[in-house]
């Protein structure tokens, strides 16, 4: 993988970001009181949550399943002087308290931080439990900070970077046992706002952003094998968008964009907007969900039938590459 | 300046009366704005801050102070009228920006802009949320102050506000207090015209709603100043583990200005004409008489 000088080889470990990130906000609790953490119906008996909770009543709670009341309270606390984390199902974090992040977090300006979980269509359970449309939405919020870690461990990075980070951010990750982007043992710099570029490429560069960067890696390493040299880039935030990234990556002429999300208003969307504004042309082709509430089924199902797969991704590659 | 402190229900009466001109004016010099609702809460707006708010204008970030949130957002010319009668402002500055790019006072009222003003509202039932979120953080530092939540009757229809009610119950939030301008009108509808409030409908009826989710509500006549003093100075003690209390103030939308009480909806958003302005003038202080009268 000669290219490749980091990402991992074979399969990577499997890791829940969704869990990660709870561990690792109750762990920051302890060690600095202005942190709180809310969700929604989501406390478990018996876990360390639970504990939490018994513990810091009022900078761990559940308020219920009340998703536009915990927005609002988060904005609240994030007022007197408190940064909160707000868990919960990114659709109703992001759909039905869309008022809310709208009035409360956004147009009020708190560094409230929003997680929205089971990103796109990683929660298996059909349209009303998948979120196809934060990018859109929240890229046309002003104050808006918006980001969707690859990994666990990027997850973890980005917790820590927002807690020196002005402004609201909303923080999309799938349900939990991702594969790992980044080994353990690598040790890379993580700036929100700032793409990473994991390999660059002459032939055609891949934008990625959230699931879609392992599978992309995956890809690119096939079409390493067949003599392309293939780019890709994580782009882990898409609000603001990392403009010397997507210039950069048009250099070669050909991108592609790989998103867990609705191909309307998305990354895809959102790169070419970003080529447009800055007058340069590369031929752009978007891999997501083609605008439409998607099909029944987990994602090991989910993505290879729209694409979006190892695969899916190599073979939308290939058609571009033999133009 | 220090605390802004009236002691006597007369005091505030008096001062209803001024901010009721105030509201008046601003409808003659600028026009359209959010009247009716304005007047119907203009009485408990100036008891809260001019007395229990304990409002200091020299120190508006004091950490242990007593907040005011107008959830009802669309009335925010109450506030800036209130804001600009304590020396905040000149209400000139007031008449002649209002609304307009790059000064204070938008249509409704942003904490960024106007001091004094503490969260950014206007999109209906966010208040009480608010509240319990600073309710939360008060009690993490034990500090026993007290956030006020003035809400509209029309307001109480978004689903919203109940998540937030049944929710301060639970967490016995006794330091929040909803004051709900019961003024019997929205935009379109005249109470129980449209929504009906419980089975007696009304403000009792939302008064029982409020008692059906764990609060302390009570209703009060809304026009007497007397009776929102007392029931503002006998607020229960705050504990953090009591119920949260709501006060139902009946109302009528235009309160204060004849005119306007008789056509409710019709005076929701409107402005006033040279004589418009005149007649409310009179109006008012023929009011504003008669409820001293009441009080000495």
């Amino acid at each position: 993988m000669g290219g490749f000088t980091f990402c991992t080889g074979d399969m990577g470990a499997m890791m829940s970001a969704k869990g990660t990130i709870t561990g690792a906000i109750l762990d920051l609790i302890e060690t600095n009181p202005k942190i709180c953490y809310i969700n929604a119906d989501g406390t478990g008996k018996g876990n360390p949550l639970a504990d939490a909770t018994q513990k810091h009543p009022n900078r761990v709670f559940d308020v219920g399943i009340q998703e536009m009341n915990m927005v609002t309270v988060a904005a609240g606390m994030a007022k007197m002087g408190y940064m909160p984390f707000v868990q919960t199902f990114g659709p109703f974090l992001c759909v039905r308290a869309l008022d809310q992040v709208h009035n409360d977090v956004c147009y009020n300006d708190y560094p409230v931080r929003l997680i929205g979980t089971h990103a796109g269509t990683s929660s298996g359970y059909g349209p009303t439990h998948n979120t196809i449309i934060e990018f859109a939405v929240m890229n046309a919020l002003p104050n808006m900070t918006m980001v969707a870690p690859c990994d666990a461990r990027q997850a973890i990075k980005l917790i820590n970077a927002s807690l020196t980070y002005s402004g609201p951010i909303y923080i999309r990750v799938p349900r939990g046992e991702e594969a790992t982007v980044y080994p353990a043992d690598f040790e890379y710099t993580y700036e929100i706002g700032k793409a990473i570029e994991i390999k660059e490429g002459k032939d055609l560069t891949i934008i990625a952003t959230g699931v879609g960067v392992y599978p992309s890696v995956k890809a690119a390493q096939a079409l390493e094998l067949q003599g392309y040299d293939v780019g890709v880039i994580d782009m882990h935030t898409i609000k603001p968008i990392d403009v010397d990234a997507v210039v950069k990556a048009a250099k070669c002429g050909k991108i592609l964009t790989v998103e867990d999300h609705n191909i309307k208003g998305g990354l895809g969307s959102i790169v070419s907007d970003t080529l447009h504004e800055c007058g340069i042309y590369a031929q752009v082709k978007k891999i997501g969900i083609p605008d439409e509430f998607v099909e029944f089924g987990y994602p090991e199902e989910i993505y290879p039938h729209y694409g979006m797969d190892e695969n899916g991704i190599a073979k939308t590659a290939l058609k571009m590459l033999q133009k | 300046m220090a605390k802004i402190l009236l002691n006597s229900t007369k005091e505030l009466v008096e001062k209803a009366g001024k901010i009721r001109k105030d509201l008046a004016l601003s409808a003659r010099r600028i026009g359209n704005v959010h009247i009716g609702g304005p007047f119907s809460a203009c009485d408990a707006a100036v008891a809260i801050y001019y007395k229990y708010l304990e409002f200091d204008p020299d120190n508006l970030q004091a950490p242990d102070r007593n907040i005011f949130i107008l959830s009802k957002g669309h009335n925010g010319i109450l506030l800036y009228t209130i804001l600009c009668d304590m020396g905040l402002y000149d209400l000139d500055l007031l008449l002649n920006t209002y609304n307009t790019i790059g000064n204070h006072f938008g249509a409704h009222p942003n904490h960024k802009r106007v001091k004094g003003i503490e969260v950014s509202t206007g999109s209906l039932g966010h208040g009480l949320s608010w509240g319990v979120g600073m309710s939360h953080a008060y009690r993490e530092q034990n500090i026993n102050s007290r956030i006020f939540v003035m809400l509209g009757d029309g307001e109480m229809e978004e689903g919203s506000n109940w998540e937030a009610i049944v929710y301060a119950a639970s967490k016995k939030m006794d330091n929040l207090i909803a004051v709900v301008d019961f003024n019997h009108a929205s935009a379109s509808f005249e109470c129980n015209e449209n929504i009906r409030w419980g089975e007696k409908g009304g403000p009792e009826g939302m008064a029982n709603c409020f008692d059906a989710f764990g609060w302390n509500a009570i209703v009060i006549d809304g026009a007497n100043m007397q009776e929102i003093d007392t029931t503002l100075a006998n607020l229960p003690k705050v504990s953090h583990n009591g119920k949260p209390t709501a006060i139902i103030c009946n109302t009528v939308k235009g309160q204060g200005c004849k005119f306007m009480s008789e056509r409710p909806t019709a005076w929701h958003i409107g402005g006033f004409d040279d004589d418009k302005l005149q007649q409310a003038i009179a109006e008012i202080e023929e009011y504003t008489n008669q409820r001293l009268a009441e009080v000495e």
